[in-house]
């Protein structure tokens, strides 16, 4: 009976601090229980595994850049989802987004790759991808603003048109033909590749990233446009009564977001693939909702949480060879850690407070 | 209260803190150490990158083969690194230029997508073999350490479409089906001299115990998608189609088959397990023949082929046990003597007498130039040297007899 005086209660507010140590302890325990079922299904000792996890990631200095490159594609595609997400428009169309950007990079490196001076052509390609990522936002978009159609099942289904908008065009791109595969694309000249910077291959895929982020978080809190957005969120009534025009920032954010996602299309044909086909995503569209959300839109936390999610993809396959697991064993790990840190959430929202009454009596 | 109960989640938080910092540090080490010790020792590695993992058709063949190579050599598992589930693209580089910086000597890749990725890592490491399937580059790439490699598929495929005519044959005599009914299915994956040359093969295989036999091809544009293989199976048989066989790597199409009850010969692996009253057999690949061969060669320093395909002559390819539930009568005996003649190179699969494009024979429409000159090279001695002159399959022609339905 003197337990019975646990009860829960809303936390009026909780300090940065509290609320990292929390989600550590909750990555902490997920590990612990991810070591369990490691042990009991495959009775491998969890502590090599994760080891090979880490090694698989970042053990030698090329895995670390090729893990930095898909970090930045994933962070740069869940910036970009954000100033629509915090306007509450429920962006979902990332992929097609993306899709849209990688065909416009690869269109314009396989017309007009080895006729202009590749300094000129990366700079149309970054141009082409925003604008077509952006083509593929306005469309719901003005459909939101002018007949508020639902913007969900709207921008999903786009992602399947650029799906099969992309199936065409690899019609005429194919070798040979009727195999499907592009193929490596300018590989004698590297026409439209993103050229070393700083010397490393992909020095400068960590430049743009981090300017994307950087300049996406000055916009959204220190401009008016990133004002104005986040009250049309709030409340579409309150904006318009304060003079906000309300279908030009739904087009003008959901452009921009559209614009972001379309640019991480060219960084993975221009900066790490080279080719183009439908799986050109991965699903990073989708994996980008859980990233913003997870970090409730702080550019920080979603570089670490893009970080965490392809620290353990990497490490999957490293840990499928050196043990013969399959990889979905990662997916398990991944699974139970995003478990943990979304039910943290619960003890960042509320405490566990225990009644006087017992106090009293010790 | 709150202050008390602060500290203590603190003081847990500190401690988890510690202990997972312990456990990543020495973790670490040891992944270090491991890396080092490989490095040291100039042990013979091979590494392999597959497309699939062990649930999906294809690559459970060629892992398989791989196995077969490391009871063949000896090689211990430290000795083989399999990366799984690489897709075709940059990921595919990323791991072969991770497998060779491992020590690896010999690299192996499974998809057809996989080829520009391992040229380009293929001209980064000189010293390292790079072996790919289905591919035809390696000839062209004039890199001495490229190679390409492809079992000749189309014999085995050949014996399977026996199989399936005599099953035709059975179900006409049965009264089942007239001789003019006898319409074929083939599930396809992408339209292209791989899928093309398979089918063709399977169809001659039937053609040659089944006159009146033809065939309607319809594509998934996918290797592997279950469901699509399965409608597009179902689809088939609803146009009319007694009989399917498959080039796609799921078990879709024999899915689709034993629930409808009609005959089927699949690919890659035995499925009589999904289809215990519809299989007849599979067309399907040994690997590890070559696997077996290559990492031997590689192993005491000598050349690799640019080109290898070898078939029944050398193992390499075979069918699964025929299906005696479903297969006609006197099957395994026909099949065997098939078998024996393509051994032997008195029965080549594309004799140029057996089939007709557009009405005539390939050497008359070569002899009269245009379209079909570039067919010479293939044609000579009355029969398509398929997969002689580059391992990939090469024949791509449309013969008469098979509707092919593209979408």
């Amino acid at each position: 009976m003197k337990f019975s005086g646990m009860r829960i209660r809303k936390r009026s507010k909780i300090s940065k601090g509290e609320a990292v140590i929390v989600r550590l302890i909750a990555i902490v325990l997920a590990l612990i229980v991810s070591g369990f079922i490691i042990v009991a299904i495959t009775k491998l000792n969890p502590l090599q595994v994760y080891a090979g996890i880490i090694d698989g990631a970042i053990g030698t200095s090329r895995r670390v850049w090729v893990t930095i490159r898909d970090i930045i594609i994933l962070l740069v595609v869940s910036v970009g989802l954000v100033p629509a997400f915090k306007m509450k428009f429920w962006n979902i169309g990332a992929e097609g987004q993306m899709l849209m950007g990688g065909l416009a990079a690869s269109a314009l490196m396989i017309y007009v790759g080895n006729s202009i001076p590749n300094g000129l052509l990366l700079l149309l390609i970054v141009i082409a991808s925003c604008v077509a990522g952006m083509l593929w936002g306005i469309i719901p978009a003005f459909f939101k603003a002018k007949y508020n159609t639902n913007e969900t099942l709207f921008t999903l289904m786009m992602n399947y048109v650029a799906m099969q908008f992309t199936t065409f065009c690899i019609v005429f791109w194919e070798k040979p033909k009727g195999s499907n595969t592009v193929g490596i694309i300018n590989a004698a000249s590297g026409a439209g590749w993103f050229p070393p910077f700083l010397g490393q291959k992909y020095g400068l895929n960590l430049l743009f990233g981090i300017l994307v982020t950087v300049i996406l978080a000055l916009y959204l809190k220190h401009t008016k446009h990133g004002y104005e957005l986040s009250v049309v969120g709030e409340s579409p009534d309150t904006a318009r009564y304060a003079g906000i025009n309300v279908k030009r920032v739904i087009v003008r954010t959901v452009a921009l977001s559209g614009a972001i996602c379309g640019f991480a299309g060219s960084l993975i044909v221009s900066g790490g693939s080279h080719t183009i086909s439908t799986s050109l995503t991965g699903g990073r569209g989708f994996t980008a909702i859980i990233v913003a959300w997870l970090a409730h839109f702080n550019s920080f936390i979603m570089a670490a949480v893009s970080a965490l999610l392809v620290f353990m993809e990497k490490g999957a396959v490293q840990i499928a060879s050196q043990f013969g697991l399959n990889h979905n064993v990662s997916s398990i790990i991944t699974g139970i850690i995003l478990f943990f840190l979304i039910g943290s959430e619960f003890f960042n929202n509320y405490e566990v407070v225990f009644d006087n009454s017992e106090a009293e009596e010790k | 209260m709150t202050k008390k109960s602060l500290k203590k989640l603190l003081v847990v938080a500190f401690v988890a803190l510690f202990t997972t910092g312990a456990i990543f540090a020495s973790g670490s080490q040891e992944a270090d150490t491991q890396e080092s010790g490989a490095q040291e020792a100039s042990v013979f590695k091979v590494g392999v990158i597959y497309v699939g993992d062990e649930n999906e058709g294809y690559t459970e063949a060629h892992m398989k083969g791989i196995e077969e190579m490391k009871s063949v050599l000896g090689l211990s598992d430290s000795q083989v690194i399999e990366k799984a589930n690489i897709p075709e693209s940059e990921a595919c580089y990323d791991a072969a230029v991770d497998l060779a910086s491992q020590g690896c000597s010999l690299i192996i890749a499974n998809s057809f997508g996989h080829e520009d990725y391992m040229l380009q890592a293929a001209k980064e490491y000189p010293e390292v073999q790079f072996c790919h399937a289905t591919g035809y580059q390696a000839g062209l790439s004039g890199l001495s350490n490229m190679h390409n490699f492809m079992p000749a598929v189309y014999q085995s495929r050949y014996v399977a479409g026996v199989a399936a005519g005599l099953k035709l044959n059975d179900m006409i005599a049965n009264g089942t089906i007239t001789a003019e009914d006898c319409k074929m299915g083939y599930v396809g994956a992408y339209p292209y001299a791989e899928v093309v040359s398979g089918y063709t093969s399977f169809y001659l295989g039937v053609k040659s115990v089944c006159p009146t036999a033809t065939m309607v091809v319809r594509y998934t544009n996918s290797w592997a998608d279950m469901t699509l293989e399965k409608e597009t199976a179902d689809a088939l048989i609803a146009e009319g189609c007694v009989l399917i066989s498959q080039h796609a790597d799921t078990t879709g199409a024999p899915t689709a088959c034993e629930a409808k009850n009609i005959p089927m010969v699949g690919y890659n692996v035995d499925m009589t397990t999904v289809a215990p009253n519809s299989a007849i057999t599979s067309a399907a690949l040994n690997w590890g023949a070559y696997y077996a061969y290559a990492a031997k060669l590689v192993k005491d320093g000598e050349t690799v082929p640019v080109d290898w395909s070898k078939g029944y002559t050398d193992d390499a390819v075979y069918i699964t046990p025929i299906n005696t539930n479903v297969a006609a009568a006197g099957t395994q005996e026909r099949v065997d003597e098939v078998i024996a003649a393509i051994k032997s190179g008195d029965l080549n699969v594309f004799n140029t007498s057996t089939f007709t494009v557009n009405g005539e024979k390939i050497e008359d429409l070569i002899a009269a130039g245009g379209d079909f000159e570039k067919y010479g090279q293939y044609v000579s001695d009355g029969y398509f040297h398929e997969q002689e002159i580059g391992s990939a399959p090469a024949f791509d022609l449309r013969i008469d007899g098979i509707t092919e339905l593209t979408n």
